[in-house]
């Protein structure tokens, strides 16, 4: 069915149990769509790790693993580009608050870089607090862009 | 497959080769314990050969910077060698190139330490 905002048709659309095993899902199902548009192998690692790190903030920050809860995801596919929406239902959090990771007095900190890999290897990623909770993530990576 | 780590000697520097994935899971808590082994050990000069680890994420940086931070606490020092692309557009993109002592090849790697 095509997205009414995007005109992308949507490929994948599942609700995932919040466990590690999702991730590595959430990563082949992006795969194996993206192997089909014709991302070519440096751009397939980076779509890939978008999705692993969103999907990592999902499980464990969003839904801290709690069986009771899921995550969202959608893989929508466009004729030169793919879209990948990824939907937790924890507390949410405010962008502005988390701590800037490639400030000097955060570098040696052990967490806190998931986002900055996420925007650096995607071309557009859209962050979302949800309401009454929950945080969507909505990125997209175009051919037309690829390396 | 999570990583895999072996140490061996040259000289008075701990090479660690590391083989496989630093990722969140087991991958990362094997490279943690590992160092944080060899920090207590009392090992000070170690270097870390990622010539052969495929893929690192988010957590696997984060254990990269906690062993580091680890190494420096106990007075040792430790530097990496053998970066591939990825990993070290990886250390570019969050500015730890800056913090690692990072070398090409194991000999310029293992003499910088003397």
């Amino acid at each position: 069915m095509p997205d009414q905002d995007s005109g992308e048709i949507r490929s994948v659309d599942a609700m995932l149990d919040s466990d590690l095993d999702s991730v590595d899902t959430a990563e082949t199902e992006t795969l194996k769509i993206a192997e089909q548009l014709g991302f070519e192998e440096e751009d397939l690692h980076k779509i890939g790790m978008a999705v692993r790190e969103c999907m990592v903030n999902a499980v464990v920050h969003g839904n801290r693993y709690n069986a009771r809860k899921k995550v969202h995801f959608q893989v929508l596919k466009g004729p030169d580009r793919m879209t990948i929406v990824i939907r937790d239902e924890g507390e949410g959090f405010e962008l502005q608050s988390l701590p800037d990771p490639l400030a000097e007095e955060n570098l040696l900190r052990q967490s806190g870089r998931g986002l900055l890999l996420i925007q650096a290897f995607m071309d557009d990623v859209r962050i979302e607090r949800l309401e009454p909770r929950g945080t969507e993530v909505r990125m997209t990576k175009s051919l037309a862009t690829a390396s | 497959m999570s990583v895999k780590l072996s140490t061996r000697q040259v000289g008075d520097v701990t090479v660690i080769d590391a083989v496989g994935r630093i990722t969140l899971g087991e991958g990362a808590s094997t490279f943690r314990d590992a160092i944080r082994d060899l920090a207590a050990k009392g090992d000070k000069k170690l270097l870390l050969n990622l010539s052969e680890v495929s893929y690192i994420d988010s957590s696997g940086i984060g254990e990269l910077v906690s062993g580091f931070t680890t190494v420096t606490n106990h007075g040792g020092q430790l530097k990496l060698v053998g970066l591939t692309k990825r990993v070290k557009d990886l250390l570019q993109i969050t500015k730890l190139y800056t913090i690692f002592d990072v070398y090409d090849t194991e000999t310029s790697a293992v003499r910088s330490f003397a």
